[in-house]
């Protein structure tokens, strides 16, 4: 057995395989298939500082290798969250994660405070990169400006490990991905999904409520994969790796092109084994090549 | 009831006519427990579009044989490549999901009517068993375009009364579910349904307006099947609740429909 253990600037993961949120639920959901403690980290649905109800349906088209969604962040909000959902998933045995989102910067940093106060959740995922909803979420994460104001305010009162997921919505993501280094991100996630589209030709209308959606599958894999691979060059913290992961060599070629840890996220629908599946693969392809550890192919793309 | 991955191998593949199959699966182990209304999501190969697994209802049960059965319209490319397989192919399934049927607790004897329209009979044929099974009396409404298109009939025939309506008069009476006599005739203590969408409004519309209890199967479009995406939501009173875990058997007082 290889050593899988990653360290993203103080979150220690068991191995580099995360879930994406709003992929995995709370991670409960997948009790059933998975022992979630073989999962380095459990990213879990975004939450928001007031309920919100989502968009209406229709919220998910089926593309080519691929989806589109526009949940928009339905979530029963924070307080909820540390009342009735943190007791449930506190003891689960693996890095459990909040994915935090807000429609301005205070609701940002008041989420982020009141989950700093909860011992079991090591680390937060500051989304700036939700392109599913009208106020905040990406508008914050597609201007340097903007990203740099909100992941400054959450820093101030986030003690632990800071994680900022970025959009790859935007002409250039690697002065993203500084800017947030710069106002302290201890780590930087991407990608969320792609703004996309999908029409009903026969009636005329679009698939979609919000007409545009987030796309994920394995279609986004090659942009994921570039844009992965410029951020890595780009800052110095470590990058979590996504977008249309689907099997254990997918994982690796995020991890040759430069990052720490990866997640998976609609790969879950297909197969809520895979997680599993791909931290075996990654050390299947470590041992095959004589690696004693993860960490000796991080990066180790050669050009 | 946990959910199961299983590699199920293909008893039977009977082509019902060109649009349908029923697809009869088993297992090497013994299935698990199955609720009617219950559904599976069901992995698809060899379809260049299909990337989701598709959600298929539990058409029925068969536990002397250990099988499961479930009845495919042939919509798109993921249904007709699943049309394909033959008997002792295996087909990745991910089942029991969902919420199904209410049944009644099994001292209460209840006259039940349970109302399909098209392909939306598939999960009302175990239904219907299960209610027998139980002591009820299950009657049976059911509609479709023209003959061709009632499928199974001979099985609901042994399950209990059948009444057919087709929208051309080749079976039954012609015109929809909602406008057969029996409805006029007959008093019932609950109402089952799955089909169309503008059927079982119809079909709500009705039960609402006699004071009857009545469920109803939705198909909202879904993703994880399993509550974790968050894609499938119906507005309920209670908000957005998603269809394959909390449902996809609703009471329709908690629909928000305009009944």
């Amino acid at each position: 057995m290889a050593n899988l253990n990653v360290n993203i600037n103080g979150l220690l993961m068991n191995n580099p395989v995360m879930t994406a949120s709003g992929t995995f639920g709370y991670g409960k959901e997948y009790e059933d298939f998975v022992d979630l403690e073989k999962i380095g980290g459990i990213i879990v649905k975004g939450t928001t500082l007031h309920k919100r109800e989502g968009n209406p349906y229709p919220r998910m088209a089926e593309t080519p290798s691929g989806m589109l969604n526009a949940v928009g962040l339905q979530n029963k909000g924070v307080n909820y969250f540390i009342n009735h959902i943190y007791p449930q998933i506190k003891d689960i045995p693996t890095n459990m994660i909040v994915n935090v989102s807000g429609s301005s910067i205070e609701s940002y940093v008041k989420t982020a405070e009141a989950i700093n106060e909860l011992e079991k959740i090591p680390a937060i995922e500051l989304n700036i990169s939700c392109p599913n909803v009208k106020k905040g979420g990406m508008a914050f994460g597609v201007s340097i400006q903007g990203a740099s104001e909100v992941v400054s305010a959450v820093r101030k009162v986030y003690k632990k490990c800071l994680i900022v997921k970025l959009s790859p919505n935007v002409t250039d993501i690697t002065e993203i991905a500084r800017a947030a280094e710069a106002s302290g991100a201890d780590s930087v996630s991407l990608i969320n999904t792609i703004l996309g589209m999908a029409i009903d030709a026969e009636h005329r209308r679009p698939l979609l409520s919000t007409v545009t959606g987030g796309m994920s599958g394995a279609a986004v894999k090659p942009i994921a994969l570039r844009m992965v691979w410029q951020v890595a060059k780009a800052v110095k913290i470590p990058v979590i790796g996504l977008g249309g992961i689907m099997n254990a060599r997918d994982a690796i070629e995020f991890i040759l092109a430069g990052a720490s840890a990866i997640q998976i996220g609609t790969a879950n629908f297909i197969d809520p084994t895979i997680t599993v599946k791909v931290v075996e693969g990654i050390n299947d392809y470590l041992e095959r090549h004589h690696y004693k550890s993860i960490n000796d192919i991080i990066g180790a793309l050669e050009i | 009831m946990n959910k199961h991955i299983l590699d199920l191998t293909v008893v039977e593949n009977i082509k019902l006519h060109t649009n349908y199959v029923l697809l009869k699966m088993t297992h090497e182990l013994t299935l698990p427990p199955m609720m009617p209304g219950q559904f599976a999501e069901i992995k698809i190969d060899g379809s260049s579009t299909t990337f989701l697994r598709r959600p298929i209802s539990i058409n029925y049960v068969d536990k002397e044989k250990n099988e499961v059965w479930f009845l495919i319209q042939l919509v798109g490319d993921g249904t007709h490549q699943l049309s394909k397989v033959n008997k002792g192919d295996k087909v990745n399934i991910i089942l029991p999901l969902g919420k199904g049927f209410t049944l009644p607790q099994s001292n209460i004897h209840k006259k039940c009517l349970i109302i399909g329209g098209g392909v939306g009979i598939a999960p009302l044929l175990y239904l219907g068993e299960q209610l027998l099974v139980n002591g009820n009396q299950p009657v049976f409404l059911l509609g479709a375009r023209s003959k061709q298109d009632l499928l199974q009939l001979d099985n609901f025939q042994q399950l209990g009364l059948v009444y057919t309506t087709t929208e051309d008069g080749s079976c039954g009476e012609k015109g929809y579910v909602t406008q057969h006599s029996i409805l006029s005739h007959e008093r019932f203590d609950i109402i089952y349904s799955c089909g169309p969408k503008p059927m079982m409004v119809s079909v709500a519309k009705f039960a609402k307006a006699n004071h009857i209890e009545c469920e109803v199967s939705l198909e909202n479009k879904m993703a994880c099947g399993i509550g974790a995406c968050l894609c499938c939501v119906e507005n309920t009173n209670e908000g957005h609740l998603c269809v394959c875990k909390e449902g996809p058997v609703f009471n329709i007082k908690q629909l928000l429909w305009q009944i």
